[in-house]
């Protein structure tokens, strides 16, 4: 396939390792790259790449899978909706073995609640269209590149007037948490892998400050195999050249000034709010909340939700995992009581989540 | 995070396309992208919306620099 | 009255239930008018062993392109007589329906299930019929439970696979599973994928008969699909299997829906497809054989038995690094974000 193939070619992968190779050949330290976006996790793994990579090259995963960092709070709640007689929760696959404080979706649906799995809010849109005595509940989760087309849902379920269409929102903003971890005095992190599809809507400049204040150069690189083998290279570069700047890899999908029509969309349905990361605790200014405007289709305001009094795990060290304090292995929990038939922390949950992942692909 | 795949347009109609991966087609909504989008080009696909147009310029460009990058002496 | 309807009373064992069998389900099933009113069919078989095996098949939805619920559920237990190497030879069929079930789809599915046993050379010879209130199941459930004859040869077991060993695969992997899914609502996903639902015991017969001793494990990927399959024959049989990610033959379709939702092939689910470990001296031979066989066109060898000892997966990826190939765990979800 066109913009898939030509990246994942062998010769290709194989001779951007050498250069990599080459390049590091004369520093002394270690370079430690955070990749802070779950697909990249999963294409390193997939691919097999970290054995293609030279001694002084690290990577670690960071809080980039959006179901990983979500809190049981969030569970919590939107088992409370599936409770609810007459509602549908709509939802990506992803969600559906998230334990809450108590239970998770796939629980909820086995005793009977109707929770269905969607490719796109749009599909949830026309579910709410179609079956008017329902209420659909969409499962609002994700990052910049999701945020605007639920935003976009929304937009069009008013179009539509729609009176049965609801998100439950936690979305989330990347920026802020990369500048909370590169402020982090426990954790060297040499420079930033930063997210493809993400960039592609808030562009380059959304990562100058970790470049100019936190000294930790920046490569927005694609997911294919060569993308992330150059992607690294270029920001061993930068650490061997002693600069810090933001760059593009991924150069044919983002653009530096990113999709204003997207942030626009965002915006006008979004914002801004402190937002509880799993891990990580409360970061100000990193969530989207439904701005008021929207108020009839937030499924918060709109539904009678009870949610149980929600608790986080004891013992889970998903906090650590996703500052990249600690490996997966490290954590006590890891293939003995958390595994991905029966997962503790939301890193065992997703697929991408960087204990699955582990587990999956990487002993 | 942020799954999303190359698919080439192969119908619009105002902001609603259809797109296509090695065979496979699906609706994509063109309602967050500013650019003009015409039959045969490449969009980046995340759930059910095109987020941004692939620039084959670019995707050369690219190409061409991982390409010249291990030629000669990196592989000797 | 709508008369394409299952009543509960088609399962109660009186009239209506006679009148099920003897109208719609026997007629279809074996074609003669005696069998299936004693309590038990008998059957002579002339071995001295026999295989002897049952599945139950409840696929969403139940008609998916290439197949449905009743070829899938015939077809799915000949490949399971045929995989450890016996000659599949009867067939029973145990159907639960919901009531309010459609007469006419019901003479689809047991029409297709005569079809498959048709054509792999099987009869259905005893069965049984319930139905349950509405909501009490979705729509029907098929049972199968087969038997098998040894007529030469020793079964076969995926304890068998041995240092040097090569891996085949009969074809493209994952279109059962990604033909099931794109069906259902909810994707809207658009593609001509087919489910490889089939009977694989005529591609076995020409395998056994060509390779003898040398075919030392034959398997079907069906849940779990590759990955988990594979996987099962390395912990069976205490070696190291590697496989060649770039030898995995995949449907161009396949992997494009894989690419959307986020999934991997290895992990699909196949219903026409084995894996044959073979000894390295006859691969290439067989492997010429199966690529004769309609059902075996596009076979391709996958990878090797690399060590003995462990139990172990590992996969050289098609851009030349490494990973470790564990068992699906829980279903496999599509995702997104």
């Amino acid at each position: 396939m066109k913009y898939q193939d030509e990246y994942r070619n062998r010769e290709l992968v194989q001779g951007l390792a050498a250069h990599l190779e080459n390049l590091v050949a004369g520093y002394a330290g270690t370079m430690t790259f955070m990749e802070v976006c779950g697909t990249h996790t999963m294409s390193i793994y997939q691919y097999g790449l970290r054995g293609l990579l030279p001694a002084q090259v690290r990577l670690i995963s960071g809080p980039g899978c959006p179901v990983c960092v979500t809190p049981n709070s969030y569970l919590d709640k939107a088992i409370a909706c599936c409770r609810i007689p007459g509602v549908v929760v709509a939802t990506f696959g992803d969600m559906l073995r998230v334990p809450g404080t108590s239970s998770s979706l796939m629980e909820e649906r086995a005793k009977g609640a109707d929770v269905r799995i969607v490719y796109s809010p749009l599909d949830a849109v026309k579910l709410a269209a179609t079956n008017p005595q329902l209420k659909v509940v969409f499962l609002g989760v994700g990052f910049e590149t999701t945020a605007p087309t639920i935003a976009g849902s929304i937009l069009a379920a008013r179009q539509q007037g729609l009176g049965n269409f609801f998100v439950l929102a936690a979305h989330k903003t990347m920026p802020v948490p990369m500048a909370a971890l590169a402020s982090d005095p426990e954790l060297a992190i040499s420079g930033f892998i930063c997210p493809a599809h993400v960039s592609t809507i808030i562009g380059a400049d959304a990562y100058q400050p970790l470049a100019r204040d936190y000294q930790r150069p920046c490569v927005i690189t694609g997911f294919e195999p060569a993308d992330v083998l150059q992607g690294v290279a270029m920001l061993a570069a930068q650490v061997v050249a002693g600069e810090s700047r933001v760059e593009i890899q991924y150069s044919r999908a983002v653009k530096p000034q990113g999709n204003p029509k997207a942030r626009a969309i965002l915006d006008e349905v979004f914002a801004p709010c402190d937002a509880e990361w799993r891990g990580l605790g409360m970061i100000p200014g990193s969530g989207l909340a439904i701005r008021e405007e929207f108020a009839s289709f937030d499924a918060e305001r709109m539904l009678p939700l009870t949610p149980e009094l929600s608790r986080e795990p004891t013992g889970c060290r998903c906090g650590d995992v996703l500052k990249g304090k600690i490996t997966p292995f490290d954590c006590p929990l890891f293939e003995q009581t958390c595994t991905p038939e029966a997962p503790v922390g939301a890193c065992m949950v997703s697929t991408e989540g960087t204990c699955a992942a582990a587990y999956k692909y990487g002993r | 995070m942020c799954l999303g795949v190359p698919m080439q347009v192969v119908s619009v109609d105002g902001t609603d396309a259809v797109a296509e991966i090695d065979g496979v087609r699906r609706d994509a909504s063109l309602m967050l992208l500013d650019e003009e989008v015409k039959v045969g080009d490449y969009v980046i696909v995340h759930a059910g919306f095109a987020i941004s147009k692939l620039d084959e310029a670019e995707a050369l460009e690219t190409l061409a620099i991982m390409r010249d990058i291990f030629d000669p002496e990196d592989m000797a | 009255m709508n008369d394409d309807l299952i009543l509960l009373g088609h399962g109660s064992g009186g009239v209506l239930s006679h009148k099920l069998l003897s109208d719609l389900i026997i007629p279809a099933l074996s074609g003669t008018p005696l069998s299936g009113q004693d309590d038990a069919a008998v059957l002579n078989i002339d071995a001295g062993r026999i295989a002897f095996t049952t599945d139950s098949y409840v696929v969403d939805p139940i008609f998916f392109p290439g197949g449905n619920i009743g070829s899938l559920a015939v077809n799915g237990t000949v490949n399971d007589l045929a995989m450890v190497g016996a000659t599949p030879l009867y067939v029973s069929c145990g159907l639960i329906i919901e009531e309010g079930f459609s007469r006419k789809e019901l003479s689809a599915i047991v029409t297709s299930m005569r079809q498959a046993a048709d054509l792999a050379g099987v009869r259905i010879v005893t069965g049984d019929t319930k139905v349950v209130p509405r909501g009490k199941a979705d729509r029907i459930f098929i049972n199968t439970a087969g038997i098998g004859a040894f007529v030469t040869g020793q079964p076969l077991s995926g304890a068998n696979a041995k240092l040097g060993d090569k891996v085949i695969v009969s074809g493209t992997i994952g279109d059962h599973g990604i033909a099931v899914m794109a069906a259902r609502e909810g994707l809207s996903l658009a593609t001509e994928i087919q489910s490889d639902c089939a009977a694989l015991n005529g591609l076995v017969n020409e395998m056994l008969a060509m390779a003898g001793d040398s075919l030392r494990v034959l398997r079907d990927p069906t849940r779990g699909g590759v990955a988990t399959t594979i996987k099962e024959i390395a912990v069976q049989s205490a070696v190291t299997i590697t496989l060649d990610e770039a030898a995995l033959p995949v449907d161009p379709a396949v992997r494009g829906v894989c690419s959307i939702l986020g999934l991997d092939p290895l992990y699909v689910a196949n219903e026409g497809k084995l894996l044959a470990v073979v000894a390295p001296a006859a691969a290439e031979a067989l492997l010429e054989r199966m690529r004769q066989h309609p059902l075996g066109k596009n076979s391709a060898i996958i990878g090797e038995v690399a060590t003995a000892g462990v139990g172990k997966v590992q996969m050289k990826t098609a851009v030349g690094g490494v990973r470790s190939v564990e068992m699906l765990a829980g279903e496999q979800l599509p995702r997104i974000c």
